[in-house]
């Protein structure tokens, strides 16, 4: 895996994603009733409160509609789905106790490698619940927690009853409010007042089950002036099967905090991806969202940053890859509330084989976000001329006091260009692979070097053979 | 005993339903300097690109032979790695790409071997300087926000770097000052030995003045019409192509009869 890591592209195996191990469980549960959300906070031990939220969570679900809008969801059938399947193994603080065949996959993912190499800490889910974690013990000195998402329940119990979908509320959609009913695994970070995390933590989820449901929920506090890069990895081998990710991300960056989140999704094709983050920023703070999508059937993903404080800031990078058959619906919200608020997003998207990628944002600002910036940047660029990108702008200001701009461009791959890369003796393929990664690298550059690495051979796997 | 480097025989060549190239014959020698010129539409960069298989145009007739091979039916990438380069008019903009992680793409393609590091970056830098590049366009965007004058610098610099057996310039002087055409000029120099060929195509006579030409062609309507030595370069800047398209008219006149009388 290392060595591999450091070349740049010629290396490709897709079978690391692939790897499906038999399905073995201690513990599982099929569809959402009742009994199946008493069944699953009786297994994890949960206190009542944790189960009264839950049980909210299902009312709410139920009257909740499914969205009018976006990609049709109708594959989806809540009974068939398994909504929480417990591996057979407690969660590890050593690899060595991992099982065999889990810690295989994982080595695969070079998640171990990544640990002695490049990150401060490891959470690693499989299906339902995690099954390692770690961190670094001079971090864990400066107060740093760093846990999953159960023992977070147990041990921090009124930290996260405090924030504990606040910042992301049941009400706010559908998948929301089933997530609350019946969330499992995940992380909790707090990162202590004046703390700088310099190498990243990192959570990885891997969904293994076939026709299950992943619904981790991760909270992260960074205090006032403390710092924090956490990066979440995804992945999951093909079945025919839908499976489901409907996970929470809840982002609490304090004043004079900054938090970098980042995410390499690379789902199998037969998943819907339809996660919720959202992070609330204080006083000079400043969150960046540095995002690549790659895999899933469907995903409806929208990260929302909320400006609540003055001079607060929120950046975002991303990159979307529609292939066949996939409808990637992604986007950005905005909401400016505090003075001198700004927000930067640069979008980039790539479709191809009549893939479809659509880009949704919307920036808010209240009338008392005066001195708000906003600059948005759409690029799309399509490989063929069956596929589909499309830009959808919603902003609504309600200032004048605003500096706001959106350009949104697509593109396609010229004969032309092909033809000049290919008379250097670069082949078609190549050729293209190229151009592809020169569009995602201002994105790519914003990853740590071994997530650089490995987006750009999610490009060329994307890519290879599609020449005919 | 100079060795052969580019053979094109009878070359027809079609754009779209258009023929342009109408059975054009061009011979080369390593070692040597030809010029192409001719007046706008008589299929100069058409030639350019079709030694190159650009897929706009198409061969109908007649071979390209490189080096004594037979290349009609290479892509072009591999004509590319058989050694042949080509300086594009327009040179096309690669956001992304670095113009020094581009050389080195490139020249791994041509090579078919990883390149050294440091001695590559080294040769790029010493390449650039004797260009008049700034530094810092090694790190730049391929032709990303280039000049006119810098995109044709760098593809002197694309040139030096990969090395190839011939060389296809194709109005690489066009719409450059003085003095970036003296740049160019250089490059070429720099480029030039006794085992490789440049094929200039141009309407001036500034970037050859301190190159030894050794042939001068002259296209018309798709054929070579006259071919001399490097002086009539120089002619045709003082008189124009006007008794040239006369006698292309005359050619075609005569074979039209030719044919009429068979």
């Amino acid at each position: 895996m290392s060595d591999k890591k450091k070349t740049q592209v010629e290396e490709i195996n897709r079978n690391m994603y692939d790897i499906r191990n038999p399905e073995e469980y201690s513990y599982k549960t099929q569809g959402l009733t009742e009994d199946v959300i008493r069944e699953i906070s009786a297994q994890k031990n949960e206190p009542q409160w944790m189960l009264d939220f839950r049980l909210h969570a299902l009312e709410v679900y139920e009257q909740l509609e499914m969205p009018s809008w976006g990609p049709s969801l109708h594959e989806l059938d809540m009974d068939k789905i398994a909504t929480y399947v417990k591996p057979k193994t407690d969660m590890k603080r050593s690899w060595d106790d991992v099982p065999e065949d889990i810690k295989n996959t994982f080595d695969a993912l070079g998640i171990p490698q990544a640990e002695k190499e490049s990150l401060s800490g490891v959470g690693a889910q499989y299906d339902s619940e995690v099954v390692y974690h770690s961190i670094k013990e001079d971090l864990k000195k400066q107060g740093v927690i760093y846990t999953d998402f159960e023992s977070a329940v147990r041990d921090y119990g009124d930290i996260v009853k405090k924030y504990f979908m606040k910042c992301v509320p049941v009400t706010e959609h559908k998948f929301v409010a089933l997530h609350g009913a019946i969330w499992s695994g995940g992380s909790f970070v707090y990162v202590p007042k004046g703390v700088q995390v310099d190498i990243p933590l990192q959570s990885y989820f891997r969904l293994n089950a076939p026709g299950a449901g992943q619904f981790e929920h991760t909270l992260i506090i960074v205090d006032e002036g403390a710092s924090l890069h956490f990066i979440e990895g995804c992945s999951a081998p093909k079945y025919n099967e839908i499976n489901l990710h409907a996970g929470c991300v809840e982002l609490y960056v304090k004043e004079n905090a900054r938090l970098r989140y980042s995410t390499i999704e690379n789902w199998s094709k037969n998943m819907l991806n339809l996660n919720t983050k959202k992070a609330i920023v204080e006083k000079n703070g400043k969150i960046e969202w540095v995002t690549g999508s790659f895999g899933s059937k469907i995903s409806m993903l929208y990260p929302m940053s909320v400006l609540k404080g003055d001079n607060s800031k929120s950046e975002y990078t991303g990159i979307s890859f529609a292939g066949h058959g996939q409808n990637l619906d992604t986007g950005l919200k905005v909401a400016h509330i505090g003075k001198n608020t700004s927000s930067v997003m640069n979008a980039k998207s790539i479709s191809k084989d009549g893939g479809a990628c659509t880009f949704r944002s919307s920036v808010k600002v209240t009338p008392g976000a005066t001195g708000a910036k906003s600059s948005l940047s759409c690029e799309s660029l399509m490989l063929d001329d069956i596929s589909r990108s499309d830009t959808i702008p919603a902003n609504e200001i309600e200032t004048d006091d605003v500096v706001f701009s959106h350009e949104a461009k697509i593109g396609a791959i010229s004969d032309q260009t092909i033809f000049y890369l290919m008379t250097r003796g670069i082949s078609e393929e190549e050729a293209r692979a190229m151009i592809v990664r020169g569009f995602a690298s201002p994105i790519s550059k914003e990853l740590p070097l071994e997530y650089a690495v490995e987006m750009n051979r999610l490009i060329n796997l994307e890519l290879e053979g599609s020449i005919g | 005993m100079s060795e052969n480097l580019l053979k094109i025989t009878n070359l027809h060549v079609k754009a779209g339903n258009k023929e342009i190239l109408k059975g054009l014959n061009l011979s080369m020698n390593k070692g040597e300097i030809h010029v192409i010129m001719g007046p706008n539409g008589a299929g100069k960069s058409t030639l350019a690109n079709a030694i190159f298989n650009n897929p706009i145009y198409t061969r109908t007739e007649g071979d390209i032979e490189l080096d004594g091979e037979n290349i009609n039916d290479l892509k072009t990438d591999e004509r590319a790695r058989k050694g042949i380069f080509m300086s594009f008019q327009s040179p096309e903009e690669i956001p992304g790409i670095s113009v020094t992680n581009f050389l080195k793409s490139a020249k791994t393609a041509i090579t078919g071997e990883p390149v050294k590091i440091f001695a590559f970056k080294k040769e790029i830098e010493n390449n650039m300087k004797e260009l008049n590049m700034k530094e810092e366009y090694a790190s730049r965007d391929l032709n990303v926000g280039f000049s006119g004058g810098e995109k044709k610098k760098d593809e002197i610099l694309q040139m030096l770097t990969l090395n190839p057996k011939l060389a296809i310039l194709d109005e690489t002087d066009s719409g450059l000052d003085v003095d970036a055409i003296r740049t160019v000029s250089k490059g070429i120099k720099m480029f030039h030995n006794d085992q490789n060929g440049v094929l200039i195509i141009t309407h001036g006579t500034k970037i050859l003045e301190n190159l030894h030409v050794d042939y001068v062609h002259v296209l018309v309507d798709g054929k070579i019409i006259k071919t001399s030595t490097g002086d009539l370069a120089k002619t045709i800047e003082q008189e124009g192509y006007e008794k040239y398209k006369n006698m292309a008219q005359h050619v075609d006149d005569a074979e039209k009869e030719e044919s009429a009388n068979v």
